[in-house]
This record gives C-alpha cells, sequence and structure tokens, in this order.
C-alpha cells in the first residue's frame, strides 16, 4: 500500500544548475498546491558551484516516515555524471527525462521510458541559460501527470526572485509544449 | 521601515534551518548572534533578514568564541537569545558553554551536526556530535539536548528549548542533523495562543535582600537582569549565592555543582520526551532520533507487516539521557537495536541503562543515513 502510494523523484546535476530549487519547487506544489506529503532533501558538495548535486522529492498521499529516496520513479538529469551515477538506478518501468546535449553518451537501459529534453538548448534559445531547470519542470508536469500545470506554476512563482515570473513561467511553458510533442511522436 | 509580523501564523513549506529560525522568534528570542557555518548557515541568513523587520537583533560575530559570549551577554542583560553552529563551531564555543552554565544563564545554541572530525565533510550529515554535546566543556555539569526528527520539529522543539533553558537557567541545545536542517517540509505555525512560552523567574524580593544564585526549592535561582536595579556579580569561578568567587571553599563548590547537576537531574520526568511507537508488545526495540529516527520508523512498520513484534523508542531528549524508558523496555523487549550516523555515541548509555537486554549497534557514516531496508534487516537478523 504504502509502496504504491509512495513516489520518488530524483534531480541530479551539477551545482549551479538549479538542481536543489527544482526539487524544492517540486515537493512544494505537491505539498502547498496539490495538498499532497511531500519532502525534499538534497545532497552536494562544498564547492557548490560545478560540483555533484542532487536533489530528491518523495511525494505522498500518507505521511512520509522516511524523506530520502531510495529507488525512484522519476529521474531528471542534467549532467554526464549524474547520469553514470543513477541512470541504472531507476525503479523498473519508471522515468527518465535528460538533457541530451549535456549527456552525450547514453546507456543501454532497459524498461525505463526516456524522455530527451534539450532543455539547456531551450534556455540559451531565451537568452537565459539559467531557466533550464524550469524547462525540465515543464517537461516532467507534461511527462509524469503527476502534479497540476497549475501546481507547479504556483510554487514557481513563491520560489523564484521577484521580477523573473514571466521568464520563467515562458521557460516551464517551452518545456511542457516540448515534451507534450514528444509524447505525440 | 514598517514592523512586519513577528509570528507567521499558517502552513508553510521550509526547510529546517528556516524552521528552526521561524521557532527562536516565536519562542520570543530577540537577540541572535552567530557566525555562518555549512549546514547551519540558513539560519544566521534568515534571521539577519527576519530580526532587524520585527525590531530585534541579529549580530554576525567574528567568531564562534565571540558568539556564544555575545548570546550569555544579551541573556544576561534579560533577552532571550540564540546561537546556531556545526561542528568545528560547536567545539570553539565549548568554554563559554561552560561559562553559561555555571553563570546559569538561559540560552539556546542550535549544532546541525555535520561530518566530523574537524572540518570533516561540511555539507554531509552526522550524530557524531552527541557525547560533546554532553561532555565537551570541562568540568561536571548537567546539560539539555533536543534531537528534531522533522521540519516541524525544528520549529516546535526551538521553541521548547527556550523554554527549558528559560526554566532551569541552562544552555539548552538543539542538536539537528544536516538532512533535518536541509530537509523541506510542511511547517504548521500555530496561532500565538496556542504556543507555551515560558519566561525565567524574576525575583520578588526588593534589591537589597536579592541573593542572585540563591535558589528556590526547584534548585533553579530567580534570575533579575542586569540594569534592572539588582546588584548582581557573576564569574565563571566558584561562587557562593551572592554570585561572589569562593574558590577555596570546599562546601561551597559541593554545594554549587551539585546543585548544578541536581537541578536537571530531579526534573527528568518534566524535561525528557520521547516518542513511543508500538512498545507495548515489542520483542525488539529499535531506538533512534534525528532524521535515522524516520529510517527506523519505516524498518519497524515493515517488521510488524511481517508478524515481528519491532517497536520504536524516538529519544526527543538526548541529554538528559531518557535511561528509565530503557528500563521499561527491557520488561518485554529481548533486543534492542541502534542506529547511529557515528562510530557509537547513544548507544553506550542505551547499554549503560539496559540491564539485561542484548544491544545491537548500527553504524553508518557518509552521505546517506541508514535506510529502512537496512534497519529491518537488523530486526529480522535478530529477531
Amino acid at each position: 500500500m504504502v509502496g504504491i502510494m509512495r513516489i520518488e523523484i530524483r534531480f541530479a546535476g551539477f551545482g549551479g544548475q538549479g538542481i536543489i530549487k527544482s526539487g524544492i519547487i517540486t515537493a512544494a506544489a505537491a505539498c502547498l498546491y496539490a495538498q499532497k506529503n511531500a519532502v525534499q532533501t538534497q545532497s552536494y558538495g562544498p564547492e557548490s558551484r560545478g560540483g555533484a548535486c542532487k536533489s530528491e522529492v518523495v511525494i505522498s498521499e500518507e505521511e512520509i516516515d522516511f524523506p530520502k529516496v531510495v529507488e525512484p520513479d522519476i529521474l531528471i538529469v542534467m549532467s554526464q555524471h549524474a547520469y553514470n551515477e543513477y541512470a541504472e538506478n531507476v525503479k523498473q518501468g519508471g522515468t527518465i527525462i535528460m538533457d541530451p546535449d549535456m549527456i552525450p553518451h547514453e546507456k543501454d537501459l532497459k524498461n525505463v521510458n526516456v524522455f530527451r529534453v534539450p532543455a539547456t538548448q531551450i534556455a540559451e534559445g531565451m537568452q537565459r541559460k539559467i531557466v533550464a531547470n524550469i524547462v525540465m519542470l515543464g517537461a516532467f508536469v507534461a511527462v509524469t501527470g503527476l502534479l497540476d500545470k497549475n501546481a507547479l506554476t504556483e510554487a514557481i512563482k513563491a520560489n523564484i526572485p521577484r521580477g523573473t515570473e514571466e521568464l520563467n513561467l515562458n521557460a516551464f511553458e517551452k518545456g511542457y509544449e516540448y515534451a507534450k510533442n514528444l509524447l505525440k511522436s | 521601515m514598517a514592523k512586519k509580523e513577528a509570528l507567521l501564523t499558517g502552513t508553510h513549506f521550509m526547510n529546517g534551518d528556516i524552521a528552526c529560525a521561524e521557532g527562536a522568534i516565536a519562542a520570543g528570542c530577540s537577540f541572535f548572534a552567530g557566525y555562518p557555518i555549512t549546514p547551519a548557515t540558513e539560519i544566521a541568513e534568515h534571521l539577519s533578514e527576519r530580526m532587524p523587520e520585527i525590531g530585534r537583533i541579529y549580530i554576525q560575530m567574528e567568531d564562534e568564541i565571540a558568539s556564544i559570549a555575545a548570546v550569555i551577554g544579551a541573556s544576561y542583560a534579560g533577552l532571550k537569545a540564540m546561537t546556531a553552529t556545526s561542528g568545528p563551531g560547536f567545539s570553539l564555543m565549548q568554554e563559554n558553554i561552560g561559562l553559561a552554565v555555571m553563570t546559569e544563564t538561559p540560552c539556546v545554541i542550535v549544532d546541525i551536526m555535520r561530518g566530523g572530525p574537524s572540518t570533516g565533510q561540511p555539507t554531509m550529515p552526522g550524530q557524531q556530535d552527541v557525547m560533546q554535546a554532553r561532555w565537551g566543556s570541562h568540568g561536571d555539569y548537567e546539560i539539555i539536548a533536543l534531537a528534531p526528527s522533522s521540519v516541524q520539529e525544528m520549529f516546535d522543539l526551538t521553541v521548547e528549548a527556550f523554554n527549558l533553558a528559560e526554566t532551569y537557567r541552562v544552555p539548552t541545545l538543539l542538536l539537528a542533523d544536516e538532512i533535518v536542517a536541509h530537509m523541506w517540509e510542511k511547517v504548521v505555525i500555530p496561532s500565538a495562543e496556542k504556543i507555551r512560552i515560558v519566561n525565567r523567574k524574576k525575583p520578588n524580593v526588593s534589591p537589597e535582600k536579592y541573593m542572585p544564585f540563591m535558589p528556590d526549592y526547584d534548585l533553579v535561582p530567580p534570575m533579575a537582569c542586569f540594569g534592572e536595579g539588582y546588584r548582581f556579580h557573576a564569574t565563571g569561578l566558584t561562587h557562593d549565592e551572592y554570585g561572589y568567587p569562593k574558590t577555596s571553599s570546599s562546601e561551597v563548590q559541593e554545594r554549587l555543582v551539585k546543585r548544578l547537576c541536581d537541578k536537571i537531574r530531579r526534573n527528568t520526568d518534566k524535561i525528557i520526551r520521547v516518542e513511543e511507537i508500538m512498545l507495548d508488545d515489542a520483542d525488539i526495540v529499535v531506538i533512534a532520533y534525528g532524521i535515522v529516527a524516520r529510517a527506523a520508523l519505516s524498518a519497524v512498520k515493515k517488521a510488524r507487516e511481517k508478524g515481528i513484534k519491532a517497536g520504536l523508542l524516538r529519544t526527543i531528549t538526548l541529554w538528559p539521557f531518557p535511561q528509565n524508558q530503557i528500563a521499561k523496555i527491557e520488561e518485554h523487549a529481548k533486543k534492542i537495536i541502534v542506529p547511529e550516523m557515528n562510530c557509537g555515541q547513544m548507544v553506550r548509555e542505551v547499554e549503560r541503562a539496559a540491564k539485561s537486554t542484548l544491544v545491537v549497534f548500527l553504524s553508518k557514516l557518509g552521505e546517506e543515513p541508514h535506510t529502512p531496508m537496512e534497519i529491518f534487516e537488523a530486526i529480522r537478523r535478530n529477531c
């Protein structure tokens, strides 16, 4: 019962990509705007920027005992290093959303659904590479349907610097559309 | 600037450090002095914004020694005061924690435990300061330490830490691990009338009759604050009830130091808080605290599903150690499992308290706490 209710999501990349922020936004969306239980934990190196970084979210209808991810249902991955580390750890039948430009070397993975979303490139197209993580969140909502679009956009607005709302919501929309098209094809 | 709300009543999504900072504000903390250090930095960062906007004091000090010294001074001036640090800073604070004990200064010290020894692993969790919290400063003393397991408890237990510090005039520690401090979770901040606030006892005698270290029946002396008109002498030296040094009197040394210990020891029933889960018929009991207690809870539930009579004792209070609760467990338990993110600290207390039960220790160091499966396997092997 607990196993079915509990969804584990791992965001991974390097420090500076907004990996931890993505986790916080997702958990906040689930907790405050979708009335579920959610918890976010994180792991990063002392160098902060450039070092390996991961952010984990557990969402459940029930109270969450253990807040760390053991075997993720969903992996959102934005660096080769993180891909090498975590791609094979995804649950059978789970989902990987990856940025293919950041991950030139892919493994031959069985029983996982892989979605390639060039989030960094899309963000660069908006002249703001920094919103690549938000592009990924848009793709995450489109692909998984786990949370309402509205819950995510509310959580984004509550967790970004004032004055960047339009930029971030645009980035979210672009990721969402890109992934919707992936699903169609 | 217009004053903002001090108490943020409502439902929030926060990390543990921020919840601790808001807990301090809710408890009436009006002075914070600190030196930022991972993974406690967000406490200082948050309070550096919040304290000035609600008309309270935030000072970034030059180091941790100065931070705790400023906190002691502020408390003597009548303010509820707090500092926050992690292992290396906690080490630097030890001498002045002793001064706070000796001068019976109510204050709260937050130690967010990262991997040690020394600078160790700044961004990784640990539970390695448990014994340092108890014995870090020299001499005999008793201290109070609380270990939160959730972001909500980072709020609740910070309030509680202030209440205990004010009640017993003792430095009170919030001993949290990096995961709980950096974790984001829902926090409900109650309305003011639902938050229990305790303030230190004030003298009810005239200034001429006041003896600053004359205890009441509960062994705690009422505390006048500097500037209130009461004559006051405070020193780290052994002192009599007037506060004057008595460095050669065995009698005064005996009376003072025993009272400093006894004011906590005689009140353990009032101080100690534990959470008991499925303990009534448990053959095998896991004792855990902090983040590890959440893995343990999951493991115990899984064991119950498999028909194993497992239970969990979560020690919310680490010091004074809940040894009576261990005696209670021994009435039916055959084995006790103690998982900790260290090489064996609280387990020593459990072993000391457990007279007839076998105690199994599970150590874990580094980035990840024990998984529920690791603890479950230990339960299964030992049942």
